[in-house]
């Protein structure tokens, strides 16, 4: 087997961290290599300094057998070395073709910018790749995953041996995965090595043929992917080995019911939404990215305007036509999208979270009484267990696990006992998330009612005491939670189209 | 690419293009023109049409150049003092030195690349935010205005051509009964040019790339200081073009005008649906837009509203163009 890239004993430091500690890595012709590890293990930073965007402090790296340096993104790019970033890097106003081309447009002999050969080229590689794709379409208007395939379009056209995906499924469905990952198979084909970050067990074990782990800046270890347990590699990236949880699902039928929705109905994306969610229940919502669980949320919630259907909270009907409706009502949603609509970054911990109850802690001139702000917050610091120096520390220093946790003290404080937690593990390492998966059982067991919605089947199975399952802004069905019920089950559901949409694009 | 999903694609390709905003303003436009005409009989005649063309050659003209930088998610608040700077540099190559007239054209239109390149320096080199860097260079620009020329307006009576630049009509020599000043001219070649620019070269290809995503562009290997450093040149030198235009209809370079010229261009490209968020814009769209105003202004005038009031009804134009254009994306959201 030919190999494409070797680095050994890479070594790099920043101010105040030691990033990356004697590392090493290997990649084969036509290998798909995933790289794991927790946040902060340093598997982004290998990658910038493989990428050309660091230069390691010591260590080698050979591509293709030559020992080579990489001085900057085009110097790898010259190599052959192509990344796609987790964040993606397009120009959203211009043309799928505009944007594989950035930088190196063709021009005719007057330096004019030959329009017609950008798009044939375009198409030429989108041929490649058997993606139907109009490389005039502006990407503004393409799908998350139709994006991607913008990125890996244009890391082919530098006629790249190495694909570095960071987090390529982060924001995909199942369909969309999976189109993915008909690609990549492509591509090892064609003897592409590929280097694949990914925080998702099962999709490393479908995608890959070798798992390196790394933690703390450190290299742990490389194993084979069809012959290595999941605990294995877990224990590896986390230290130890990770107990299985059993769910355990309370007898709630005697439990008084928080939430009714009836007939809810906003826009498109919400339509003739049924459920009700029981005090000490945890009520998942399962369904592809697009199936409109985000838009229920944020139309019980008063952020969408509603068209019709009844809310009722704790027996008693209220209108809810803004969040601050919502939350009188006793209602917290806490977005998958904390850093834009959930806390203050540059702000400490204590104001995070009295930020939405500081009448109770100021007096009727509107003077805050700092005393009680520290006493509130040092309680919420204690019983969510939220780790930090005090409750001063900024919040954006906060990992993300934490920063959820301070999001969560901030609605339990206003008194919400109904809280809608929309992707509550995005972005959150794997140590972490099991800390936040055991929040919200406990918050459960205090007798809160609890809708989680995510898009990581394991995770709904793994928490939901009742799985609400939702395809094109209709509720398809429930399943109960559990270990009887299986991630077929809820895909069938969650596929569980009115009429099948002619001519839809791949 | 299969024949049957294209007209779709045009259409989402009209709808990303800006081009309703587009269409929008220009209906505003002609909504305008036919209840000043019905308003008044004086609107439509040849020499109101011709004056309101010449009265929006030099707004035209900066606006412009805002909207290159405006395009690439800058602004440019230097632009007024930046086109007195150059005005006044011509009057002091012209006047005080006594030199052929194009070298006169040509100092303007280099002291405005000169400046719009130190701009350009200062956001791209140097990381200060536009609005600030451009902000000073406004009163730098306004304060060397003052120096170079002595406080006192410079007179170009040694050079009769230089009239012509903006007031001579060459298309008058051809057909007299509509004599469109050569300021006028110069608006429309300056804008084919710029509008050819921004869709068919590097440098407009990557306006709207640093106004959609610098990072990105960053990362794609491109010298996105150097172009940007560029961008502020073109646009100064644009600056240095209206500096030209406005010198020659006065006749004479003023160098306490032009502070408040640089909010007007900056509204023009609003009301024409550049986006102030960067990205998305057009040079048709601003030119339409300075016309909206010049025909604001004039229609008000013609009907005798005060001329406090008609600075009132702009800023509503401007706040109402935004909204319109609010509207629209919230509903295509």
């Amino acid at each position: 087997m030919t190999e494409l890239v070797r680095m050994t004993a890479i070594e790099k430091r920043f101010p105040g961290v030691h990033a990356l500690r004697n590392v090493s890595f290997e990649l084969n012709a036509g290998e798909v290599h995933a790289l794991m590890g927790e946040n902060g293990a340093g598997k982004s930073t290998l990658m910038k300094v493989l990428s050309g965007i660091y230069a390691p402090d010591s260590g080698a790296i050979s591509v293709a057998g030559q020992e080579v340096s990489i001085g900057g993104p085009r110097a790898a790019q010259a190599l052959g070395i192509g990344i796609i970033h987790q964040e993606l890097a397009l120009m959203p106003d211009l043309s799928v073709a505009q944007n594989i081309f950035i930088g190196r447009e063709p021009r005719n002999r007057w330096g004019v910018l030959d329009e017609a050969r950008l798009n044939r080229d375009a198409e030429a590689i989108f041929a490649q790749m058997k993606v139907p794709m109009d490389p005039r379409a502006t990407v503004r208007g393409l799908t998350i995953a139709r994006q991607q395939m913008v990125e890996i379009a244009k890391a082919l056209s530098f006629r790249s041996r190495v694909l570095i995906m960071d987090e390529p499924t982060a924001a995909l469905n199942e369909a969309e995965t999976n189109e993915l990952f008909t690609i990549i198979r492509g591509l090892k084909a064609e003897g592409v090595g590929v280097i694949y970050i990914s925080h998702k067990m099962d999709e490393i074990c479908r995608i890959s043929d070798r798992v390196t782990v790394m933690r703390d800046g450190a290299y742990v270890g490389t194993v084979d992917a069809a012959t290595t347990p999941i605990s294995t590699i877990i224990a590896m990236m986390v230290g130890r080995e990770l107990d299985q949880v059993h769910i355990e699902i309370p007898d709630l039928s005697g439990a008084a019911v928080a939430l009714r929705v009836e007939g809810l109905q906003a826009g498109r994306m919400v339509r003739n939404v049924s459920f009700e969610v029981r005090a000490g229940e945890i009520l998942g919502f399962a369904g592809l990215m697009g199936a409109g669980r985000t838009e229920v949320a944020r139309a019980v919630f008063g952020a969408d305007p509603t068209s019709g259907g009844e809310i009722t909270v704790h027996g008693r009907k209220v209108s809810i036509k803004s969040p601050q409706h919502a939350v009188q009502a006793g209602i917290g949603y806490l977005s998958e999208d904390r850093k834009h609509f959930g806390l203050a970054l540059g702000l400490d911990l204590r104001a995070n979270i009295a930020m939405t109850s500081l009448d109770r802690v100021s007096d009727r001139f509107g003077r805050i009484d700092d005393r009680a702000l520290a006493r509130v917050a040092r309680d919420f610091i204690a019983s969510l267990a939220i780790r930090t120096p005090s409750d001063r520390q900024e919040v954006r220093l906060l990992s993300g696990g934490n920063q959820q946790k301070v999001v969560v003290a901030k609605w339990l404080l206003r008194n919400c006992d109904i809280l809608i937690f929309d992707e509550p593990t995005r972005g959150i390492d794997v140590g972490a998330k099991a800390e936040i998966y055991r929040l919200l059982q406990n918050l459960a067991a205090e007798g809160k009612a609890i809708i989680v919605i995510s898009s990581e089947l394991p995770e709904i199975l793994r928490l939901s005491h009742r799985i609400a399952v939702m395809c094109e802004g209709r509720l398809t069905g429930f399943l109960p939670g559990g270990p009887g019920t299986t991630q077929e089950q809820i895909m069938h559901l969650a596929t569980a189209r009115e009429k099948a949409v002619e001519g839809a694009p791949a | 690419m299969t024949t049957a999903t294209a007209p779709a694609n045009a259409v989402s390709r009209l709808r990303a293009s800006g081009a309703h905003q587009k269409l929008l303003a220009f209906a505003s436009l002609i909504v305008l023109v036919v209840f000043f005409s019905l308003a008044s009989p004086n609107f439509l005649q040849t020499s109101n049409v011709l004056g309101i063309l010449q009265a929006t050659s030099v707004n035209g003209v900066l606006a412009i150049a805002a909207t290159l930088v405006i395009i690439t998610g800058g602004i440019d608040l230097s632009v007024g003092t930046l086109m007195t700077f150059t005005a006044v540099t011509a009057g002091v190559v012209l006047t005080y030195w006594g030199l052929p007239l194009p070298l006169g054209v040509l100092g303007a239109v280099a002291a405005g690349a000169a400046c719009g390149a130190t701009s350009g320096t200062l956001v791209a080199k140097m990381k200060i935010p536009p609005f600030i860097a451009t902000l000073g260079m406004m009163l730098i620009l306004k304060g060397l205005s003052l120096v170079i020329s002595g406080t006192k307006p410079i007179y170009f009576n040694d050079t009769p051509a230089f009239y012509q630049i903006s007031a001579g009509s060459l298309i008058g020599m051809v057909v007299p009964a509509f004599p469109v000043p050569n300021g006028v001219l110069i608006l429309f070649a300056v804008a084919l040019g710029i509008g050819w620019m921004l869709s068919r070269t590097l440098l407009g290809r990557y306006c709207f790339a640093l106004g959609s995503n610098e990072e990105a562009v960053r990362l794609s290997g491109v010298n996105t200081d150097l172009w940007k450093i560029r961008i502020y040149a073109l646009a100064g030198g644009i600056c240095g073009i209206a500096g030209l235009l406005i010198a020659s209809r006065l006749n004479s370079a003023q160098p306490a005008l032009g502070l408040g010229y640089e909010l007007d261009a900056i509204a023009a490209v609003v009301i024409g649906g550049t986006s102030l968020a960067g990205g998305r814009g057009s040079v048709l769209g601003t030119i339409i837009g300075a016309l909206i105003m010049s025909v604001l202004l004039n229609g008000l005038r013609i009907l005798s509203v005060a001329q406090e009031w008609q600075t009132v009804v702009t800023g509503l134009i401007i706040i109402a163009a935004v909204y319109a254009d609010m509207l629209r994306r919230r509903r295509a959201g």
